[in-house]
């Protein structure tokens, strides 16, 4: 469709006095500016000598959280590989040599080089077990290098909780959210012993009932 | 003069402006950064990054004084690219003509002191003294270097190439006029076109008789023009990066590249010492070096005060690229043909009645300014509003 003559507005550049018609005062006061530029102090950050001040919930390579018992907190849900965009995670899952959960990860591979650092894994995570640190300069000669495993990961804990270089939101020796019974376990009835309500036998609320519970309870 | 002593003087004279213009490149980028509050190249020392040299320097970054010798390296050991299309013969000749003339053209410039009056069997600093027609050789050889450039962009065979070339031909022909009117009003003050003459009649009337007190206008129409000869900002049209992926040069990469470089550079070095030899009395400077001053070391110290003249203007041409922006093609034609050339013809013209009425210089000072101000006043008189439509409003 045209448009239609009245209904256009023309922007008129300014008309110039005579002043700005010698153009030398303006091309004096560029000069000014980019001079006065050259004496201030450099804004470069002389990266391998000086290192960066990132702020702490900068999103860098992941780590896998461990518990209060130094066990890996993942119980191979894979909601963290579901939402990943970039398809990054992988898991596999294993029963849980433990008694207070049903599976843990055998493997669990994030490819740092196909990761975006988006954080969506962090967020997806019910128990709080992997979460994005501060360290950024990871490097490494071969792709294979760069796919980094179940130990890796938990090192990279190590590493980070030593330094006191923990994520701002993180919740390590805490339970997540998911992982803790919506009520006392001594107040509980009698078991209804059904599948996947098996963890909180009194519980036979739908899926999305407990999800909002749970949501719930971690806002509280 | 013997022929020998000639040689000795091109040799060294060719040597010391290929490593200044190498380091050129890196006052520029270092400029550059600094005016955009970064740190500029800091790293290559002079281990250029060779483990072998390094156990020798310690590796101590030496504030980046290696990265043009690691870039010259770096250029002449590079795979030379020659694309297909391209017309093998010129495509070669083109770079070679950018230095030739660019270098040529140093040859009559003085660096150094040269005989006055006062002390007229001073050893003379340049490479062909005496030449009467000086500062015709100069621009008649500078402005061959516009044959680099339309034979770069020829031989290309590309058309961001023929763009930057054809943009070249038409901004140093059109500049040239008002570059060459400037300069005959100096020429005529002086009564020749010998730099030499030049510089020692600048020397013998001291301070105030630099030509800059008489003619400041005739050097902003110099230095303007000489910005569009040399094809730097805001005059770079040939070679803008942004529309023309570098212009005449696209093509070439290794030592070719460099050969345009190393040409541009030069001419850039060429026109600030003309800028200091025309209008800032050359190698004078009041109490430490006159006309007459032959105290020991004298020599050496004009030929520094006359680089370090030339340095400020390669310094401030190199703060005004980052000051200015581009012209856009139809400004810089309009600057050229409607601002420049009748100012420098009117300013021609009443230095003409100045010398013909021998009145005193003085009066070229006042009639420099009114000259400036009443062109500037008349663009601010004529300047009016296109009305502007809309195209397809009409049709419907």
């Amino acid at each position: 469709m045209p448009i239609k003559p009245e209904e256009v507005r023309w922007v008129a550049p300014p008309r110039m006095g005579l002043w700005e018609r010698l153009y030398i005062p303006a091309v004096l006061q560029g000069l000014g500016t980019t001079l006065s530029h050259m004496v201030r102090p450099a804004v470069t950050q002389q990266f391998p000598d000086e290192e960066p001040k990132l702020p702490p919930n900068y999103r860098g390579v992941h780590r896998l959280n461990r518990d209060e018992q130094g066990r890996v907190k993942c119980v191979a849900c894979y909601l963290c590989a579901t939402a990943c965009p970039a398809h990054c995670i992988d898991i596999v899952a294993a029963p849980s040599p433990w008694p207070d959960r049903e599976k843990y990860p055998e493997i669990f591979v994030i490819d740092e080089l196909r990761c975006i650092y988006c954080g969506m894994c962090e967020e997806a995570c019910p128990v709080d077990a992997i979460e994005l640190t501060t360290l950024y300069d990871l490097t490494g000669l071969t792709r294979r290098e760069m796919l980094f495993d179940k130990e890796k990961l938990l090192s990279v804990y190590d590493q980070t909780a030593a330094a006191g270089t923990d994520p701002p939101r993180t919740r390590r020796g805490r339970l997540g959210p998911a992982s803790e019974p919506l009520v006392p376990i001594n107040q509980l009835g009698p078991s209804s012993g059904v599948g996947a309500n098996a963890a909180h036998p009194s519980d036979n609320r739908t899926d999305s009932e407990r999800a909002v519970a749970a949501k719930a309870s971690s806002e509280a | 003069m013997s022929l020998l002593v000639t040689f000795v003087i091109i040799v060294v004279v060719m040597t010391a402006i290929l490593g200044i213009n190498s380091y050129l490149i890196l006052l520029e980028r270092k400029t550059a950064a600094w005016i955009q509050d970064r740190v500029g190249p800091n790293r290559v020392g002079f281990d250029l990054g060779l483990p072998f040299l390094k156990r020798l320097t310690g590796g101590f970054h030496f504030w980046g004084l290696g990265q043009p010798i690691a870039d010259g390296l770096k250029f002449l050991f590079k795979e030379q690219v020659v694309p297909a299309h391209v017309d093998k013969v010129l495509y070669f000749v083109a770079p070679c003509v950018a230095v030739i003339t660019a270098l040529l053209s140093f040859a009559v410039v003085p660096f150094g002191p040269t005989p006055t009056s006062a002390n007229p069997d001073v050893f003379p600093f340049v490479i062909a003294p005496n030449i009467d027609i000086g500062i015709v050789f100069v621009f008649a050889v500078s402005s061959l270097a516009v044959y680099a450039i339309i034979l770069g962009g020829w031989a290309s065979n590309n058309k961001y190439s023929m763009i930057g070339a054809l943009r070249s031909s038409a901004q140093i022909i059109s500049y040239e006029i008002p570059l060459g009117l400037s300069i005959l009003v100096v020429a005529m003050m002086t009564g020749s076109l010998n730099l030499e003459k030049i510089v020692a009649r600048q020397a013998e009337d001291g301070f105030f008789g630099w030509n800059i007190w008489f003619q400041p206008l005739a050097w902003l129409i110099f230095f303007t023009a000489a910005l569009a000869e040399t094809n730097r900002l805001p005059f770079d049209l040939p070679e803008c990066e942004q529309e023309l992926v570098g212009g005449f040069h696209t093509e070439y990469s290794a030592i070719k590249f460099v050969m345009f470089f190393l040409g541009e550079y030069t001419h850039m070095i060429t026109v600030s010492y003309l800028t200091a030899i025309l209008f800032f009395g050359g190698w004078h400077f009041p109490f430490i070096a006159e006309g007459d001053s032959t105290y020991p070391g004298a020599t050496a110290v004009k030929i520094l005060v006359l680089a370090g003249k030339a340095a400020l203007f390669i310094f401030f041409i190199m703060v005004l690229r980052w000051s200015l922006p581009r012209f856009r093609y139809d400004q810089l034609m309009r600057l050229a043909w409607i601002v420049l050339i009748p100012l420098g013809l009117l300013n021609l013209v009443f230095a003409m009645f100045v010398r013909h009425w021998e009145l005193s210089r003085w009066w070229l000072l006042p009639i420099s300014v009114v000259l400036f101000v009443a062109a500037g006043l008349i663009g601010t008189l004529v300047s009016t509003q296109e009305k502007r439509v809309i195209g397809h409003a009409h049709q419907a």
